[in-house]
């Protein structure tokens, strides 16, 4: 293997892996499968996603490819949802349409104000963080509000026992999930050169760019992905939350949420 | 269905001409491959208090909760007054048709906080008088609702219910929770409601409450009703309805 990263780095990365799974089976925390699991599935998918980008990135293929791309992984990342929620019918038609907003307003701004490039290798990676972040987010609200609509049945029947519509007797707890969906990326954005240096910045300064270029990428792609996220998250809580109740404004019977790694 | 009408045409005899309060058509609810109503034929007349009676699980509070639109039958028809509830406005309705829930609900925040869930534009001296009308004081206004006694919460709950002016209030068993002193308190105020000219549909599991409380009574056992019927009339249903209260007597 050539490159920054050899075999012996590869190993040790994995070994460290393998320490993580060691703990968890020695403190019986049951993640040992979850760690291995996941480690082994994103090298797989990583090696393939690597051959094929180098493919879809080529300066000399056309840029639609590129977008298909994309494409690609906001269905993708759609089907997971969906299969976190499996509860909620109609889930995977609310996660396309949020992504479906979210990826075109935001790539528009930042290509068509000419931030960076249309090209491949501009295009792929920012719709891959866009939709990824995302995605975190937006399983995390979809699952809350299944789980709050549940657990505070009463609640929110007592509301709509009130003459409260749907839409204002679901509000509180829409509220508190998206609130703690939108969290971790608040905090990260807060904390961001002040704890860690983020992806973008560290690769565009390992790669021998001036820090203050990488800052100003690394802003960009900052403020892409807490716009696409925070429209995710509005759009998903917003349709699950609208799947959970029927026409005539009762809520429908929601069944216990399994618990999926 | 045609059984469920004949006894019922036996142990009252309503005036038909006048629309009930409400009416049942062959209703049928099913909830996961679960029969909880069974062709459910009944009428309640307008006015008093309807007690609904019968065992655990057998479906007193779905009946109810057909009333609000807070479930929809599987299969036939509940009218409102006349009207299919299935064609009225379900926010309205539930404005019209107050209910109070077995437990306490109380919202998060403050008893005026919860007040102003039914009512947001209601001032203080609004607010005050409700909670008179329940028995509680004004000052209970600024008291975290959670921090009540179950009691006290039951009746913010009613006070609730009642600030959207309801024309008639489904109870479901609204004195399960509470102790005997806080009982006897909801039900005076039951009654007093009724003399305001609210009727009332109080389910129970308890019979002797039933009897007590209801100006008829309707004996609801796996899904199938007979009745309302007056509760000195109660000895005359068939044999599958008294063996509830024959078993917990």
């Amino acid at each position: 293997m050539s490159g920054p990263v050899g075999w012996i780095g590869l190993a040790i990365s994995v070994a460290l892996v393998l320490v993580a799974a060691v703990v968890s089976a020695v403190r019986r925390l049951g993640l040992e499968v979850s760690i291995l699991w996941s480690s082994a599935r994103a090298l797989a998918q990583l090696l393939v996603v690597g051959g094929l980008l180098v493919l879809v990135i080529d300066p000399e293929r056309p840029i639609v490819l590129s977008w298909v791309w994309v494409a690609a992984i906001v269905l993708i990342a759609a089907d997971t949802v969906r299969r976190r929620v499996r509860e909620v019918p109609g889930a995977f038609a609310v996660a396309l349409l949020a992504f479906g907003i979210a990826a075109p307003v935001t790539l528009g701004v930042v290509f068509g104000c000419g931030v960076f490039p249309v090209e491949g290798k501009t295009v792929v990676p920012l719709g891959g963080m866009m939709v990824g972040n995302s995605m975190t987010a937006t399983v995390l609200v979809a699952r809350r509000i299944v789980a709050e609509m549940a657990d505070k049945r009463l609640e929110v029947e007592a509301r709509l026992a009130l003459g409260w519509t749907a839409r204002a007797a679901a509000l509180p707890y829409l509220r508190a999930a998206a609130r703690d969906a939108l969290v971790p990326q608040l905090e990260r954005t807060k904390a961001m050169g002040l704890v860690f240096l983020p992806g973008a910045m560290t690769g565009l300064i390992l790669a021998g760019v001036d820090p203050v270029d990488a800052v100003l990428v690394q802003v960009v792609v900052m403020y892409l992905i807490l716009a696409s996220t925070a429209t995710t998250t509005t759009v998903v809580a917003w349709g699950i939350s609208h799947r959970l109740f029927s026409p005539d404004q009762r809520l429908k019977h929601l069944p216990r949420l399994e618990n999926r790694r | 269905m045609l059984r469920a009408v004949a006894v019922h045409q036996v142990v009252h005899s309503p005036d038909v001409s006048i629309p009930g309060l409400f009416e049942f058509i062959d209703v049928s609810v099913v909830d996961s491959g679960r029969q909880i109503l069974d062709g459910v034929t009944a009428r309640i007349d307008d006015g008093g208090i309807t007690a609904v009676v019968g065992p655990s699980g057998a479906g007193k509070s779905t009946l109810l909760r057909l009333c609000n639109r807070l479930e929809a039958p599987s299969s036939g028809t509940v009218r409102y007054r006349g009207s299919d509830v299935s064609t009225l406005d379900p926010t309205g309705l539930r404005r019209s048709v107050g209910l109070l829930g077995q437990r306490p609900v109380p919202f998060p925040g403050t008893v005026r906080d919860n007040l102003h869930a039914a009512a947001p534009d209601a001032a203080d001296n609004i607010l005050a008088e409700c909670l008179d009308r329940v028995d509680l004081l004004p000052s209970f206004l600024d008291r975290v609702a959670d921090e009540l006694s179950v009691g006290e919460q039951q009746r913010m709950c009613l006070g609730r219910a009642l600030l959207t002016e309801p024309e008639t209030l489904l109870m479901d068993e609204p004195t399960a929770a509470l102790d005997q002193k806080s009982r006897s308190a909801l039900e005076q105020l039951a009654r007093a409601l009724v003399k305001d000219g609210v009727p009332l549909l109080w389910v129970s599991h308890d019979l002797a409450q039933a009897r007590r409380m209801g100006d008829r009574v309707l004996v609801l056992v796996s899904g199938r009703t007979w009745g309302p019927a007056p509760p000195d009339a109660l000895e005359s249903a068939p044999g599958e309805f008294r063996a509830f209260w024959m078993g917990s007597s």
